[in-house]
């Protein structure tokens, strides 16, 4: 491991308005490692290589390439010394095919022909074991394919530095280990490899060296091989803490939301849910698992009245009356007059749970705003406002502050709090971690627990396989908007649980070839 | 019927400027509703550089260039209300309506003040725009048809085709798109966003004031009329129309410059009947637009960033 360094960064600060997100920040990479960055919600870790890759520039410090200082201005720099960064959301263009997209900005010089592009595509992807039809549109594909087409894009341009913010994030078991074996064979090839990520065992598992940061500042580096999850999260957050789902068994369960037969078609036809059948019992946690966008947000949206059905029964029944309810069909705001309280954490966060440009307070009061005459209250919403960012340790200047200013976990911690504060009687959660660091997934994970224990009927659709088995009494999987089995939380394994997500179905079977 | 085939192929070929160049604007995911103001602003440029030239040369006019200082006139003037936007938008990334529609009245405003200063509500120069083909008027209808207009009507052909073509097979073209589609994907593969919108906007703001142009001159016959931020209007009317696809606006100019003045070639209809027939290409863009959208097939949307504004550092 005595290889040459390939990248440093020396002393870099960065400030956003009155946020620090980096302080006198230092770190290194070596030629053919894969250096992991660790670090809570808003400790910089994107912003740092955000500045690497030329999207920001640093208020102070240096970058250092092959030993040399350089200032990176522009992602045009980057490229120029072989810097590659596969952002959270890929930056695509939706109606380009995997080739446009590859080509867009390079070569200045050469005549525009894009069947050489293609050549060459085909030439990297048989080089690192990938797989992908270039002519495929953007917004036809899979969140793996649009990954695939990020690093074949940095690839095609020469990158010998590669940085990934949090890849694993959207991917299934089956297709982090594709990725990963490809990093694994980039590695071998000498290339220098950053990757962002929150899941500990991927950094033990990937990673040859690991760098964490803590509030904007960097701790530590140290080998993958002396170290440990207890160590590591220690350093991050900067204390110990107790990292362990404390699953009580299920008490006084009651049928609360009986799915019936439930059945979607979307716009083009194809049945996004087909024949849904389960049943939410007051009291306990069902997970729901699936590849990403195999039905779980038309199945909770169906669910809160905001997709339509073509068949099948919703029933609700209510607590304090123990009458039956029917949801199919009905508007949000119908269900909520029915005394039927869902909360709802939707999976595109700023898009449809919050207001970028609102202050805290004024997001806290989209929920409240019916209530009283005309003029609206901003006492009680400043409270919970306030309360929220104590209790989940939102990292804010103040309540008042833009909620697109703050890091995508601090909203994300934001929207949930508002969303538990509803007192609701059925919590429904699609990905309410996604993005968070441990701490304050832990942080989340507790409170769904004290909703279960208060005999709220959970339903928490999660990614995380592990987290899945650990925090769930009840497992629902689906694939291509099938119920493909329900497994006991406790007792599932993860390879049976990533059996079912990629199971029988026609148009699973077609993806997983296309994959392979 | 010749005539008025005639006359709608004049009319549509104005509307093709300045659809073209609004989608070239567009495509960068500019949306400048200024267009109208725009074309007033060059056509009064192009006019007014017509009557100094026309003053100036006295006797020995050049009818080469008697087209082609006022085009030029026209396409800075043009350029010049585009450069104003896009340093609006672009510099001090002020928001795209609101400065569109302020650039609207600007641009309508100094147009009125030009012509009413200097009185120009006929220019002599349109007999050298209306130069045809020798030939034309012996070819009967069929010349008639397609060999009787001026350079400009020609010209916009030309320019519609050669957009397209930009668009599809060429590099630029290809990172014009993705800096509308999508500025922060372009921004990370190394285009410079701001050069491209600043230029896309000044060029397509140049192009769409030659229809301007084209309607006092080839329209008209040199008579100033103040409807010109209408044909503004219609042109920007035709984008949503055409899909955002300079080739088919070829065919959508045409249709629009004939329903535009269909209602003066039936006889007996009212004021009111007329006025009425007048909006019949705004009916049809809404429809195309309801169309598209319920349809919702992606190779039709409009570019994805259309209307915002792009800042990196945004978070």
């Amino acid at each position: 491991m005595a290889n040459n360094i390939k990248l440093e960064c020396r002393g870099i600060t960065k400030t956003f308005g009155s946020v620090v997100a980096n302080k006198d920040c230092d770190l290194d990479v070596r030629e053919g490692e894969i250096l992991a960055i660790l670090g809570e919600n808003g400790s910089g870790k994107t912003t740092l290589m955000n500045m690497v890759a030329g999207i920001y520039f640093p208020d102070a410090g240096q970058i250092l390439i092959d030993g040399k200082e350089v200032s990176i201005a522009s992602p045009k720099d980057a490229f120029k010394y072989k810097i590659g960064m596969i952002h959270q959301h890929f930056k695509l263009v939706n109606v380009f095919s995997a080739v446009e997209n590859i080509a867009l900005g390079t070569d200045e010089n050469k005549r525009y022909k894009l069947s050489a592009v293609t050549k060459k595509v085909i030439e990297i992807t048989q080089r690192y074991g990938f797989m992908i039809d270039p002519d495929k549109k953007v917004h036809d594909m899979s969140v793996s394919e649009k990954q695939t087409v990020e690093i074949i894009k940095v690839l095609y341009r020469g990158a010998d530095i590669l940085i990934l913010d949090e890849p694993t994030a959207v991917l299934t078991p089956q297709e982090t280990e594709k990725l990963f074996a490809v990093l694994r064979r980039m590695r071998e090839d000498g290339k220098s490899i950053i990757i962002i990520t929150h899941k500990m065992h991927e950094v033990l598992s990937i990673s040859d060296r690991v760098a964490v940061l803590r509030k904007g500042e960097h701790v530590a580096t140290v080998n993958t091989a002396e170290t440990n999850e207890a160590e590591l999260t220690e350093m991050m957050m900067g204390e110990k803490v107790d990292l362990n789902i404390n699953r009580s068994e299920p008490q006084n369960t009651a049928d609360r939301l009986i799915v019936k037969g439930v059945t979607s078609v979307n716009d083009e036809g194809r049945k996004v849910l087909d024949d849904i059948t389960f049943t939410a019992k007051a009291g306990e946690i069902l997970g729901i698992a699936g590849i990403a966008g195999s039905g779980q947000r038309e199945l909770l949206e169906s669910i809160a009245g905001l997709h339509k059905l073509s068949a099948g029964e919703i029933t609700y029944v209510d607590p304090k009356t123990g009458n039956d309810e029917n949801l199919r069909n009905k508007t949000p705001i119908q269900i909520r007059d029915l005394g039927v309280r869902l909360s709802f954490v939707p999976e595109d966060r700023l898009g449809m749970g919050l207001v970028g440009n609102m202050d805290i307070i004024d997001n806290m009061m989209l929920r409240s705003y019916k209530k009283g005459f005309a003029f609206v209250q901003r006492k009680g919403p400043k409270d919970l406002a306030e309360r929220i960012i104590r209790d989940l340790h939102v990292a804010t200047p103040s309540a008042t502050t833009p909620v697109r200013q703050l890091s995508g976990g601090n909203v994300q911690k934001v929207l949930v709090g508002r969303e538990i504060a509803a007192a609701p009687s059925v919590l429904m959660a699609a990905y309410p971690v996604r993005g968070l660091d441990v701490n304050a997934s832990y942080t989340i994970y507790n409170l769904l627990n004290e909703q279960k224990e208060r005999g709220v009927a959970v339903i928490f659709v999660g990614e995380d396989l592990d987290v899945l088995m650990d925090l769930c009494d009840r497992i629902l999987v689906i694939n291509s908007g099938k119920v493909t089995g329900i497994v006991d939380g406790r007792t599932a394994k993860k390879d049976e649980l990533g059996m079912l997500m990629v199971k029988s179905t026609s148009i699973a079977e077609n993806k997983t070839e296309g994959e392979n | 019927m010749i005539a008025f085939i005639v006359s709608a192929i004049r009319l549509g070929m104005t509307l093709l400027f300045g659809a073209t160049g609004e989608t070239i604007t567009e495509k960068s995911g500019h949306l400048n509703l200024g267009i109208p103001g725009v074309m007033c602003v060059g056509a009064s440029c192009g006019c007014f550089a017509e009557y100094l030239y026309l003053t100036a040369a006295g006797e020995n006019v050049s009818g080469v260039l008697a087209v082609l200082i006022p085009v030029i006139a026209t396409l800075l003037g043009g350029a010049l209300m585009g450069l104003l936007f896009s340093f609006l938008t672009v510099t001090l990334r002020a928001n795209q309506n609101v400065t569109g529609l302020a650039i609207t009245t600007l641009g309508v405003g100094i147009s009125d003040y030009i012509i009413d200063k200097t009185g120009l509500i006929y220019i002599s120069g349109a007999t050298y725009f209306k130069a045809s083909l020798p030939f034309a008027s012996k070819l009967g209808s069929f010349g008639e048809i397609f060999l009787s207009h001026g350079v400009l009507v020609y010209a916009a052909i030309i320019v519609a085709v050669l957009t397209s073509f930009i668009f599809n097979r060429t590099r630029v073209g290809l990172h014009l798109r993705a800096v509308g589609e999508n500025p922060a994907t372009a921004d990370a593969a190394g285009i410079n966003v701001s050069r491209y919108r600043y230029l896309a906007t000044c060029i397509g703001c140049g192009i769409a004031s030659l229809g301007g142009l084209s309607f006092v001159m080839d329209y008209l016959n040199g008579n100033w009329e103040y409807i010109i931020d209408d044909i503004g209007w219609l042109a920007i009317a035709l984008v949503i129309f055409t899909v955002w696809k300079p080739n088919l606006a070829i065919f959508g100019s045409l249709i629009f410059g004939a329903l535009y003045i269909a209602s003066s070639y039936i006889p007996g209809i009212s004021f009111a009947g007329k006025e009425l027939f007048k909006l019949l290409p705004y009916g049809v863009t809404i429809i195309v637009l309801i169309f598209t959208s319920v349809r919702s097939r992606k190779k039709n949307q409009p570019p994805e960033s259309l209307g915002l504004n792009y800042f990196r550092e945004e978070r």
